[in-house]
C-alpha cells in the first residue's frame, strides 16, 4: 500500500495519541512525541514500525503525539490514519490482528 | 434460561480511547462498545479499529464484552460486525430490531464470519435492541428467532420518539417494559431495560431500579461507571432473604438425598420455582453481597 494523502487519526487527550501520516518517497521517517519517551519511547516506535510494517507501508511520513495510550490503541490509530491516506482500503482482519 | 448474572450493561464510546483502555476496573457485569449512536460519522472507521483492539485486550475476564454494531443496513453495519465476530466479541447488540427477519439476516453473516474466521459456529452471541413501536409490537417474535439470541433489550429514547412522546416517570414505558419482559420470559432469555439518562439524580435513578427490579429485568444498561454499585446493591438480596434462600437450597437438597418428590420448609412446601428463585437469589449475593 502507497500513502498518497495526508491524514490524521486519534486525539490529544489522555490515553490516546495524534497520528499525521503524509506521502514521503524513499523510505519511511517517524516523527515521535510522547510524555512517557524516556520510559517507553523505543517501545511505542516498535509498535508504530510493525504496524506499518504489517500494512505494507514502507514510504512516508508518520508523526505521532502519544498522550499515554495503550499498545493497542497505538496499533488503531495507525492502521485508521494508513486506512484513510490511501487509495484503496480493504480491511485484512487478520493482518490487522 | 442462562446461569449468567446480567444486572449491569455498562455503554461505552468506542471512539473513546482512554475509556476502552480503563473500563474494566469498574467490574460492570457486560460492557458494551458501542459503535453506533456514539460515534459520530467521521470517526466510524476509528472507533471500528479501536474496538477491534480493545476486545483482544487480555481484561475482560469475568465482564461479557458486547458490542452494539451499526444497522446492517447502514454502510458501515457489516464491516463492524465482520471486525467483532472476528475479534472474539461475546454478543452482538443488533440495534433497531423491528423483526425477526433483522435477527436471522444477522445470524447467517456472523455464521459466515465464524466459518470464514474458523471460530466455532454459534459461539457469537446476539442481542436484540428494541427501539420501536413494530419492535415491540413483534417482540416475542424477535425473541425466540435465534438460538443465539441471549437476551433482548429496550432502549427507551427511540422508542418514545416513535411514540410520539417523551422520557418521564415511567408511564410512557408501561406497555413495552412488559411486552419486551414477557417475550423474554417466554424465550427464556434475559430482558434489559433502558438507560436512566441523569447521572445526578441518584434517587431518580434508583427508584427506576426498583420498578424494573420487581418486574422482573435481569439489569439495566448502564451510561455512567458511578451507577453500577448502586445498581448492583438494589439487586443484591437482603440477610434475610439470603437467609431464608439457603434453608430453602438446604431442604431440596436434603429432599433430593431422600428421595422426595415434594419438598417442605417449617411445614410450608417449596417447589421448584420456588427452589430455583432461591439459587437465583444466592447467587446475586455471591455476586453483591447483601443489600447495604
Amino acid at each position: 500500500m502507497k500513502i498518497v494523502r495526508e491524514a490524521l487519526a486519534g486525539t490529544l487527550e489522555s490515553s490516546d495519541l495524534m497520528v499525521r501520516i503524509a506521502p514521503k518517497d524513499g523510505g519511511l521517517d517517524i516523527v515521535l512525541e510522547s510524555e512517557v519517551i524516556h520510559q517507553f519511547g523505543a517501545q511505542i516506535e516498535a509498535v508504530v514500525r510493525e504496524t506499518l510494517d504489517r500494512l505494507g507501508i514502507d514510504e512516508g511520513l508518520v508523526v505521532v503525539e502519544d498522550k499515554g495510550a495503550l499498545d493497542c490503541v497505538v496499533r488503531a490509530r495507525i492502521q485508521t490514519a494508513v486506512s484513510r491516506a490511501v487509495d484503496e482500503w480493504t480491511a485484512d482482519w487478520r493482518a490487522l490482528a | 434460561m442462562s446461569n449468567r448474572l446480567r444486572r449491569s450493561m455498562l455503554f461505552l464510546p468506542g471512539s473513546n480511547a482512554a475509556m476502552l483502555s480503563t473500563a474494566y476496573v469498574f467490574k460492570p457485569d457486560s460492557i458494551m462498545f458501542d459503535l453506533e449512536d456514539a460515534v459520530s460519522l467521521r470517526e466510524k472507521d476509528a472507533a471500528r479499529l479501536l474496538v477491534f483492539h480493545a476486545l483482544r485486550l487480555p481484561v475482560w475476564e469475568g465482564i461479557e464484552t458486547v458490542v452494539r454494531i451499526n444497522p446492517l443496513s447502514t454502510p458501515f453495519g457489516m464491516a463492524d460486525l465482520e471486525a467483532v465476530v472476528r475479534a472474539g466479541v461475546e454478543v452482538v447488540r443488533l440495534p433497531k430490531t423491528d423483526t425477526a427477519d433483522d435477527v436471522r439476516a444477522l445470524e447467517a453473516e456472523v455464521e459466515r464470519i465464524e466459518r470464514d474466521c474458523g471460530r466455532e459456529v454459534g459461539s457469537t452471541k446476539l442481542m436484540a435492541a428494541i427501539e420501536s413501536a413494530a419492535g415491540v409490537v413483534n417482540a416475542l417474535a424477535i425473541a425466540t428467532s435465534s438460538k443465539r439470541l441471549i437476551g433482548i433489550a429496550l432502549a427507551g429514547f427511540d422508542y418514545v420518539m416513535d411514540m410520539q412522546t417523551e422520557r418521564g416517570d415511567g408511564t410512557e414505558l408501561f406497555y413495552a417494559r412488559c411486552a419486551v419482559l414477557h417475550a423474554a420470559r417466554y424465550a427464556k432469555i434475559d430482558a434489559f431495560d433502558v438507560v436512566f439518562g441523569d447521572i445526578n439524580d441518584e434517587e431518580g435513578f434508583l427508584k427506576e431500579v426498583d420498578l424494573i427490579k420487581r418486574l422482573g429485568f435481569n439489569g439495566k444498561s448502564l451510561i455512567n461507571p458511578r451507577q453500577i454499585e448502586l445498581l448492583h446493591n438494589a439487586f443484591a438480596p437482603t440477610e434475610e432473604e439470603v437467609d431464608y434462600a439457603r434453608r430453602v437450597v438446604a431442604a431440596a437438597e436434603a429432599g433430593e438425598r431422600q428421595g422426595l418428590g415434594v419438598v417442605s420448609l417449617n411445614g410450608k412446601m417449596i417447589d421448584a420455582p420456588v427452589i430455583d428463585h432461591a439459587r437465583v437469589v444466592l447467587r446475586r449475593a455471591e455476586a453483591s453481597g447483601v443489600r447495604k
